[in-house]
């Protein structure tokens, strides 16, 4: 049963016409992002686009830094499998944005220049907490990467039907070096409007699908909920309740709650969105991008609610399972149903872009990071010209992209929305309570900083390597490996949660009172003045560079 | 009065002393904080609620559609309202008064 329906998902569409879109895409945007990158010259223009994007561009441009593989492939897939707890990772995702709007991404616009350590070692010591905070950075990106790229994997399994592990390996390196070739030319500049092109085709893309759906169901929402729950067979009923996934045993429910924590405090710590708010002008057109943001991204969750169970009920969940990219494969295949080869190639097209926009926002966050906090303020101590730091910028784009060639390769398998949301946990317990502090307690110090960053991080890692997701988790029913680690012998799992977040969140925050409590250090105040009316009022904030 | 602290304050910390930005701090932190709390409550009333109260949840309120379904969405409605209350908020109450004492700033008017 299951091997025929794999036999007829096989070759889905034509991998000619898949490439072929693709093709046009990246073509578009290489002229983009060639004409964009004339006037790259200072750091500014490079890490920030100096600083010359609209509220409404940026707003567009962070939508699609966000809408990852994980949004659209992920969750789609997760709806379509799972129901309504798939609805989760949506609510969750959106609602974090009120953090973001409320309490970091004007402060941060304002005192900032290029990347999140600058606000968080303004009135601490530079070096140690620059190196935390650079550190933490890296380590987001490392699992953001890996989630995009092992979303790459399971798409070019699908599209080009390109089965083998190595064909697939040569389209990811290929991926990767287009990544490459972005961020080096386009810098800042090129990447945003790389990000704004394939947000816009996303949503456009995701609304008709939508519509679509909705469409073959008379716009009836119950309707579409009574063919997901019909294509379910036995047990179709719980798609449209809580906890199929999550509602197994008293433990799964404690790792929804996890999850649920790490999606909501996550994004305000995610340093390519902290980075995003550097392409602007002014605090108040931060303010405009989150806005825009926040209902592009609003909108788009709608659209894969209605695309989840779109999928379940057209494709079903049969054929989604077994089909090449596994739960990854849902909106592409539901595109194929709905639109045939033609539909299917726009959609796996924008997703490849998706893929590639967003390995690109993440290459130049981890660069700049790198080269800014880790080369320039602490191996350098600040001693070194601008395009030093901008020369090894470029070559860390170089370094990373190698890296996120590997790891997609060695990757690929995993659920990626599920990857996302490890990358959430260590951005809320690494970064989000120093940002918090350092913007609003005044006795907060150097050391708990470092306390809170490191211990939010270590907790972080300790936890998932020790978790089930990294080894010991066995598919009840066919006896396969459901971890990172294939051998199904190895098995140090002693920590039973997949989200560390309720642990390490809280923890992180704690530290960051202990650390600051027991250090004898005291609190600048002069830089704690300038830093809190900075952050208020904008003076003294970078501006934008005219050429 | 001023002879009476100490002579080393910087600019920044005469405007932090100031009333009109102690007022600018005062509205950012009452209008900000208690909003953050609330929609922190009422994100973790829909996650317990999901996790445990899975029959309430399941119970149809028209054919499919369930109120965990509408719980989810009014999540979505909530979100939404709260992001255009605060852009306006700060658009029609916080950015004249910042953009002042930026200027003072500077400029170097410093009171």
């Amino acid at each position: 049963m299951i091997l025929r329906a794999a036999a007829t998902t096989e070759q889905v569409g034509d991998p000619a016409i898949n490439i072929a879109i693709f093709g046009a895409f990246v073509l578009v945007t290489l002229v983009i992002v060639f004409r964009a990158s004339r006037n790259n010259k200072t750091a500014a223009d490079y890490y920030a686009a100096g600083r010359s994007f609209t509220g409404p561009q940026n707003g567009t441009a962070i939508a699609g830094d966000y809408l990852s593989a994980a949004s659209f492939l992920g969750i789609a897939g997760a709806i379509a499998i799972n129901g309504y707890d798939g609805f989760l990772y949506s609510i969750g995702f959106l609602v974090a944005w009120l953090v973001a709007l409320l309490l970091v991404a004007e402060l941060l616009r304002n005192t900032g220049r290029f990347t999140m350590a600058d606000v968080l070692s303004f009135r601490l010591r530079q070096r140690p907490v620059r190196m935390a905070a650079a550190l933490a950075t890296l380590m987001v990106v490392f699992f953001y990467l890996l989630a995009q790229m092992a979303g790459a994997g399971g798409l070019v399994a699908l599209l080009l039907g390109i089965d083998s592990t190595a064909g697939q390996g040569v389209v990811i390196a290929v991926v990767g070096a287009l990544m490459i070739l972005y961020v080096l030319v386009g810098g800042m500049k090129g990447t945003t409007w790389v990000q704004i092109v394939k947000a816009v085709l996303l949503i456009a893309g995701a609304l008709v699908m939508s519509i679509w759906v909705m469409a073959k169901f008379g716009f009836n929402l119950s309707a579409l909920l009574q063919g997901a729950i019909d294509a379910g067979g036995e047990g179709g009923e719980a798609l449209i309740e809580p906890g199929k996934q999550y509602g197994i045993s008293a433990l799964t429910r404690i790792d929804f709650i996890s999850l649920a924590l790490a999606l909501v405090l996550g994004t305000a710590g995610l340093p390519h969105v902290l980075m995003r708010f550097y392409t602007v002008p002014s605090a108040k057109e931060a303010r405009r991008s989150v806005v825009w943001a926040i209902w592009l991204i609003g909108a788009f969750y709608l659209f894969t609610l209605v695309l989840g169970y779109g999928a379940g009920a057209l494709v079903g969940p049969e054929t989604i399972r077994s089909a090449p990219g596994g739960v990854n494969s849902a909106a592409p295949l539901l595109a194929f149903e709905l639109g045939g080869v033609l539909l299917l190639g726009f959609i796996s097209a924008v997703a490849f872009a998706t893929i590639l926009a967003v390995v690109a926002g993440l290459t130049i966050t981890a660069a700049a990071s790198f080269a800014h906090d880790i080369y320039a303020n602490v191996i350098k101590r600040g001693e070194v010209n601008p395009d030093g730091e901008v020369r090894v910028a470029r070559i860390t784009v170089v370094v990373i992209g190698i890296l996120a060639i590997f790891g997609g390769i060695f990757a690929q398998g995993q659920n990626i929305a599920f990857l996302v949301a490890l990358a959430f946990a260590v951005a809320a317990s690494a970064n989000l309570p120093t940002i918090i502090y350092s913007l609003f307690w005044r006795r907060f110090n150097t050391s708990g900083a470092l306390w809170s960053m490191y211990g939010g991080l270590i907790s972080c890692i300790v936890l998932i390597a020790f978790s089930p997701v990294v080894s010991g988790k066995v598919d009840p029913v066919t006896g396969a490996s459901l971890s990172m680690i294939k051998d199904t012998n190895v098995d140090f799992a002693i920590f039973p949660l997949s989200n560390p977040g309720i642990i390490s969140i809280p923890l992180a925050f704690l530290l960051g009172i202990v650390g600051t409590l027991l250090s004898k250090e005291r609190p600048d105040v002069e830089k704690f003045a300038e830093m809190e009316v900075r952050s208020l009022t904008g003076a003294g904030a970078e501006k934008a560079t005219v050429h | 009065m001023s002879e009476v602290l100490e002579p080393a304050e910087t600019d920044y910390q005469r405007v932090q002393r100031s009333q009109e930005f102690q007022d600018l701090r005062r509205r950012f932190r009452t209008f900000v904080f208690p909003m953050t709390a609330f929609f922190l409550i009422w994100y973790f009333a829909y996650v317990l609620l999901a996790a445990y109260a899975h029959d309430f949840m399941s119970i149809r309120v028209a054919g499919n559609i369930t109120v965990g379904l509408l719980f989810g969405l009014a999540q979505f409605v909530s979100t939404f309202a709260i992001t255009m209350i605060y852009a306006n908020w700060a658009n029609k109450k916080q950015d004249a008064v910042a953009d002042r004492l930026r200027e003072h700033i500077e400029t170097g008017e410093v009171r």
